[in-house]
């Protein structure tokens, strides 16, 4: 029962996926009908620049905002840590904002902002909006891990001789370094995944993939677009495998 | 050493005072404001004009659907991976994160694939004898795709506070001669309303606000609150009627925000 349960739940998450895969070894060139199997679109989608280019504009704006949002995430945990509970509950929920929020209404807020403030739409309004709305996963990924701190460990470095920052990267480091780890994935598939505040965010000229994708929508997708999706998806799915089921020195 | 340790907030607190403090302090400006930046509550009030007001109660209603349907899905779905031996965390949410890295627009045009009249489900269902499903281009497919977008913001919530229940508190109230369903009702649910709570709010509100999804399965002709927003950004370039709109949207938003710092004081249910 419980079994029989859990694989209608995850048929019904994965159908689409399989849909999409399966579309990638399609022959026809439209979603409607089956027209046998070919690999023609893995090919020929390393020959399609427009589609290369979008890929990399979305892995690079995936890795530099979960990279910045990482670091000012981190450093507003540590700053965090030595305040009252209620300055800390207060800047929480300033960072949540950009979560809780409408995807919509945060991107007509950046429009908005940009607009007034004269910046040219395109790769860095991109980047700025990504960042703001990467900064709360990474601030709830490393702040748990923060409050279990034992201070005492840290507090024994200084007494020992270490000044703070040998302190905190020797002691605290370690044992937030799987949160970090975690909140800056979260953010990098945030960013990956993020169509709404992109399309209100980006300039003529450049397109991510999802804008790419969206764009095709009314033209037809081309079907190179499966093939790099199922090439992303394998991939990802190989590495959490990986990442998952070595066996690790020190068990949690 | 304190003082300066404070000091590390200042980039942070920068930041949102920039990009999220400033921004949506436009968007209430906009909003209240006419073309000659005079005050209005116009934009405001032109949620009442009929055919705002049709496209905001469609949206409230599929979206309140949508959240009652992925409560009544995930909660017996997170008790069951709750109640799994040993630590799943990670395989957990690998599950749930994983569709994520295909497009989430790739993945819900794939409903279309699924959906339409000579789709995929349909053919199995002939094959079968049984009737065919019509629900592509209804209100029906938008909220199968909200619920298909949106289920794993209800999970991961009720799960994290599922995971956390003492089990000797279940084993007491059997004890005690409460029957399964009476430990359900005055035990398990009580102590998971955090979670419950944390997860409405995270699906309720993007599902009100879409516009993606009505777009791709709803066809043309179901207008949601969030498609006329969006086509006065994008389309008519009215930003002081779209703005106006947005801050009615804001209301819920901010009922929301308020009833999950209520809830979740320590951000523990949303921590991942």
């Amino acid at each position: 029962m419980k079994k029989l349960y859990i694989s209608l739940i995850f048929l019904f998450l994965y159908a689409p996926i399989f849909t999409l895969i399966v579309l990638s070894f399609n022959a026809s060139k439209t979603r409607a009908k089956w027209g046998g199997f070919t690999l023609k679109w893995y090919f020929s989608l390393f020959e399609n620049e427009a589609i290369l280019q979008a890929l990399w504009n979305t892995l690079l704006l995936a890795a530099l905002s979960a990279l910045i949002a990482t670091v000012i995430g981190l450093v507003a945990c540590i700053a965090m840590q030595s305040m009252k509970k209620k300055t800390r509950a207060l800047i929480l929920g300033i960072a949540n904002i950009p979560m809780l929020n409408a995807e919509i209404v945060t991107g007509i807020s950046f429009m908005l902002l940009f607009i007034s403030l004269g910046v040219t739409f395109g790769f860095g309004t991109i980047l700025l909006a990504h960042i703001t709305f990467n900064i709360p996963y990474v601030i709830l990924s490393i702040q748990p891990r923060m409050k279990q701190l034992n201070t005492s460990t840290y507090e024994a470095a200084l007494d020992l001789g270490a000044n703070s920052l040998q302190a905190f990267f020797r002691i605290v480091f370690p044992d937030i370094l799987p949160g970090i780890l975690s909140g800056f994935l979260m953010a990098f598939t945030m960013s990956l995944d993020d169509f709404i505040i992109t399309h209100f965010t980006k300039g003529p000229g450049v397109d991510t993939l999802s804008t790419k994708i969206y764009t095709e929508v009314r033209k037809g997708i081309k079907p190179e677009m499966y093939s790099l999706s199922t090439l992303i998806f394998a991939a990802v799915f190989i590495l959490m495998l990986l990442v998952n089921y070595t066996p690790r020195k020190k068990e949690k | 050493m304190r003082d300066s340790r404070k000091l590390l907030s200042a980039p942070f607190l920068f930041w949102a005072a920039m990009f999220i403090i400033i921004p949506l302090c436009m968007v209430f400006y906009y909003g209240l404001t006419d073309k000659t930046g005079a005050f209005t509550l116009n934009n405001v009030l032109a949620i009442a004009s009929p055919e705002h007001r049709k496209a905001f109660w469609e949206a409230i209603k599929l979206s309140v659907v949508s959240t009652v349907v992925c409560l009544l899905l995930a909660y017996p779905l997170a008790m069951i991976l709750a109640g799994m031996k040993g630590n799943h965390d990670s395989f957990i949410i690998l599950i749930f994160i994983l569709p994520m890295w295909m497009n989430f627009l790739l993945r819900t045009l794939a409903w279309q694939t699924l959906l339409e009249k000579n789709g995929v489900i349909n053919s199995v269902l002939a094959f079968l004898h049984l009737p065919a499903l019509k629900i592509i281009n209804t209100p029906t497919a938008i909220v199968l795709g909200m619920v298909y977008n949106f289920l794993p913001f209800m999970v991961l919530p009720i799960y994290n506070v599922l995971v956390k229940i003492d089990s000797n508190l279940i084993s007491a109230a059997k004890d005690l001669g409460a029957n399964g369903a009476q430990t359900f009702l005055r035990v398990t649910l009580p102590l998971s309303t955090a979670g419950v709570i944390s997860g409405i709010t995270m699906v309720f509100v993007p599902a009100l606000t879409t516009f993606v999804i009505s777009q791709l399965l709803g066809g043309s002709k179901i207008l949601l609150i969030g498609n006329i927003i969006e086509q006065e950004f994008t389309q008519t370039n009215n930003w002081h009627l779209g703005s106006g709109l947005s801050i009615v949207l804001m209301l819920f938003i901010i009922l929301n925000m308020v009833l999950s710092v209520v809830t979740d004081k320590d951000g523990e249910v949303n921590a991942l």
